[in-house]
């Protein structure tokens, strides 16, 4: 049996490297025969300073031009997908917090969202105000993350710290929320894990005023910068056809001109009940994407702000216990909440057969879910549809003719974590 | 002859020390200072508030293994920082530091080690050997980052190095000398006669230039370790690495040195009446300015792109730096006559 596991795993190689030198051989057959003299072959990553994380690229150079980029995935693949089909509901949450490991809060919330689908359930008011509020302060914390390491990349070092000082204050919000900064584990099927208390009202109050002054200061250093201008207007463009064809979503997509933002599209949570605009680029390049990234964080913050303004009084959890968890007090004195407890724990709440997909808008495009249930405990298949995979399907088309520096910047542009893209 | 020698003796070892430990000290003072920009506090784990930090570094450097790699051509590969760190090591030889000679014990120092009356060339010629180091080590690495940092770093030297060459002319054609001690006597006696009024063009031209020469944010291509991981010394380890360092923070003295020799005014007090402080003091203070300054861009500049770095270079430094030239020529000619 292990000799055989063995030899399946040397197979497995032996299929990677015969599918790499078959790439390898396409990229050069593709060179222009007339200039032979100029291959040069770049391997790029997976141990690269900013490929952020293990992406590795094959770049095909004339001079420090790209002539012709291969990504090759699955350097972080974990098989999330699989393992999820042998896992309860509730135990799948926590799996979906490495997937985007940037922006945990937001992958919960698409997970849980699906879920609910398929139950059909429904959310206490107060539930969903919470987690308006936590998907903004996730977008936030997800585009101020971006931000600094966009600029980190092209070399403006500075920015990179303003802008985690303020992650700093989101990170440690969400530490009282539920005990992580991360890795949070906090959404719940048909609610939130615990309650919002006050104290995290007022900061955030406090935090969404002084906001706007941060993001100006940001911008001073990168906004009028003729350097950062050169590196990023008309760099990696992208049509709008072109976007569309490619299924680029969140930021990237309309950073060249197409107003698709769910939240504004199908709206769910609160979204309907809050005034926001969707900011829409008009070249398709990387000053665009950026420009939307900081209105969005502007967006946010008043999304923040008018949710703490309505935010209602009442249950933060369903009271349907055949989801949600009974609480431990009832626990222990009613025979009804044990044996709730009890299955909750032991075989999970049922879903009814069917399937469903449902996109989420994260702070990195559209996270979608798609998963079929038979009716048991946990999901017969569960299908992720991640915005980084998708978006490297552009790689070699945004990448083309420009330059290696331009490299980095087209992953900035993308804001890719690799543990979403190989899941 | 017995006595002028233990003199040049005495200033080498004077300049050697200064020098190395500006160096190990600008290391501190540059992450010091980029961290007090960043709301950070910087180092501060070894000594008091981590001043025995530089020390630390050193001993860390000269014990680490010294690793080659086994495809690298090995003789280039362990000569090539040395080539890079001598020129700008032996560069200091004409940069006067001070004004006053010591008499002590029939012995006469100079503030410098010597005055030659193409200084300026020197040094300008020396900065273009250290470009050999770069391009060696990152051609005999065998590693496609450095041949790509090294190549980079080559066109850029050269590039930039015709850029400071022109901007300097205009202050030779004010001075009327290539020796960098008469250029500093040809400013004394107040602020207003520095050079950087009249030439103020070429003072920018130059500044640029220089931090361009010694592959500083934001033209810090060479070793862009956002896209080239280390850029020409991606393959070297441990004192030869280390080499490397130390000859790009040299040539930041050096550069330094050269644009307050140049255009402020050396060791001249700003005003006559502050004359009672050392000159000495006055170069140190010109220098750390400038050596300030090279800090406050990296924190704030992003790097510029290869292609936008060349553009840069050709069409708007040079011709910029031309018409310095000949405007200031015309000017001299006219006012003489």
């Amino acid at each position: 049996m292990e000799t055989e596991n063995r030899t399946g795993v040397t197979e497995d190689i032996q299929r990677k490297e015969i599918v790499l030198s078959n790439l390898r051989q396409a990229v050069l057959q593709n060179l222009d025969s007339s200039i032979q003299t100029d291959q040069f072959l770049l391997n790029m990553g997976p141990q690269h300073p900013s490929t952020h994380g293990v992406l590795r690229v094959l770049l095909d150079l004339d001079g420090e031009r790209i002539k012709r980029s291969v990504p090759d995935l699955g350097y972080l693949h974990r098989g999330t997908e699989k393992i999820a089909e042998y896992r309860t509901y509730n135990q799948i949450i926590p799996l979906t917090d490495r997937l985007d490991y940037v922006s945990a809060m937001a992958n919960n919330y698409a997970f849980v969202r699906t879920v609910e689908k398929l139950l059909q359930l429904k959310v206490p008011e107060r539930a969903e105000f919470i987690r308006t509020i936590v998907a903004e302060m996730q977008r936030i914390v997800n585009h101020l993350f971006w931000l600094g390491t966009q600029a980190l990349d092209i070399g403006a070092m500075s920015v990179f710290f303003y802008t985690f000082r303020e992650r700093e204050v989101l990170l440690d919000l969400f530490e009282v929320l539920c005990g992580a900064r991360l890795t949070t584990n906090y959404y719940r099927v048909g609610g939130v894990d615990s309650d919002m208390p006050q104290s995290v009202v007022d900061t955030l109050y406090r935090f969404v005023d002084a906001f706007d002054g941060n993001i100006k200061e940001y911008n001073t250093l990168l906004e009028h910068n003729r350097i950062w201008l050169a590196r990023t207007k008309n760099i990696a463009v992208v049509t709008a056809e072109d976007a569309v064809n490619f299924g680029l979503s969140g930021p990237t997509l309309r950073g060249s001109g197409i107003p698709y933002d769910l939240r504004k599209i199908e709206p769910y949570a609160v979204y309907d009940q809050v005034d926001f605009d969707v900011p829409v680029g008009q070249n398709g390049d990387i000053y665009d994407r950026y420009w939307i990234r900081i209105e969005e964080l502007r967006q946010s913050a008043s999304i923040i702000r008018q949710c703490l303004d309505k935010l209602p009084k009442g249950r933060f959890l369903t009271d349907d216990h055949k989801v949600s968890f009974p609480e431990k007090g009832t626990v222990m004195h009613n025979m009804e909440a044990l044996i709730h407890h009890f299955l909750l724990v032991v075989q999970g709440f049922k879903v009814p057969p069917g399937d469903t997909y449902c996109g989420t808008e994260t702070p990195k495009g559209e996270l979608g879910f798609y998963i079929v249930s038979d009716g048991s405990g946990k999901p017969y298949r569960m299908k992720i549809r991640a915005p980084s995979f998708v978006h490297m399907g552009a790689f070699d088309h945004m990448a083309k003719g420009y330059m290696i520096a331009d490299i980095i910047t087209i992953f900035g542009t993308y804001d890719i974590v690799m543990g979403e893209c190989d899941r | 002859m017995l006595n002028d020698l233990i003199g040049v003796l005495i200033v080498i070892a004077g300049l050697l020390f200064v020098v190395l430990t500006t160096v190990a000290y600008l290391t501190y003072l540059e992450r010091k200072v980029l961290g007090f920009m960043q709301d950070r506090l910087g180092p501060m784990e070894v000594g008091p508030w981590g001043l025995l930090q530089p020390l630390a570094d050193g001993i860390k450097l000269i014990s680490k293994e010294d690793i080659i790699p086994s495809e690298a051509n090995k003789a280039i590969f362990r000569i090539a920082p040395v080539i890079s760190l001598v020129p700008a090591l032996i560069s200091f030889a004409v940069i006067p530091f001070g004004k006053n000679s010591f008499h002590f014990m029939g012995i006469t120092t100079h503030p410098y080690i010597t005055d030659i009356n193409i200084g300026i060339l020197y040094v300008l010629a020396l900065s273009s050997v250290g470009a050999y180091g770069i391009l060696l080590g990152g051609w005999a690495s065998n590693s496609k980052y450095s041949l790509l940092g090294a190549l980079r770093s080559a066109a850029q030297v050269i590039s930039y190095e015709l850029n400071a060459g022109m901007a300097i002319i205009g202050v030779l054609l004010l001075a009327g000398s290539l020796s960098l001690v008469k250029i500093e006597a040809a400013q004394s006696g107040g602020f207003w006669h520095w050079y950087i009024f009249p030439q103020i063009v070429a003072f920018v031209l130059y500044l640029i230039s220089g931090i361009a020469e010694t592959n500083r944010t934001p033209f810090d291509l060479p070793e862009a370790e956002s896209e080239l991981v280390a850029g020409f010394f991606t393959e070297y380890s441990g004192m030869r690495f280390s080499l490397y360092y130390l000859a790009e923070y040299m040539n930041m003295i050096i550069v330094s040195s050269i644009a307050t020799i140049l255009f402020l005014g050396g060791w001249n007090p700003p005003l006559p009446s502050l004359g009672f402080v050392p000159p000495f003091i006055w170069f140190m203070l010109k220098v750390y300015f400038f050596l300030f300054f090279f800090f406050w861009i990296r924190a704030t500049l992003p790097r510029l792109r290869y292609d936008q770095l060349m553009k840069f270079g050709w069409k708007v430094m040079l011709p910029l730096s031309f018409a310095n030239v000949i405007v200031t020529a015309l000017v001299i000619y006219m006012v003489r006559r």
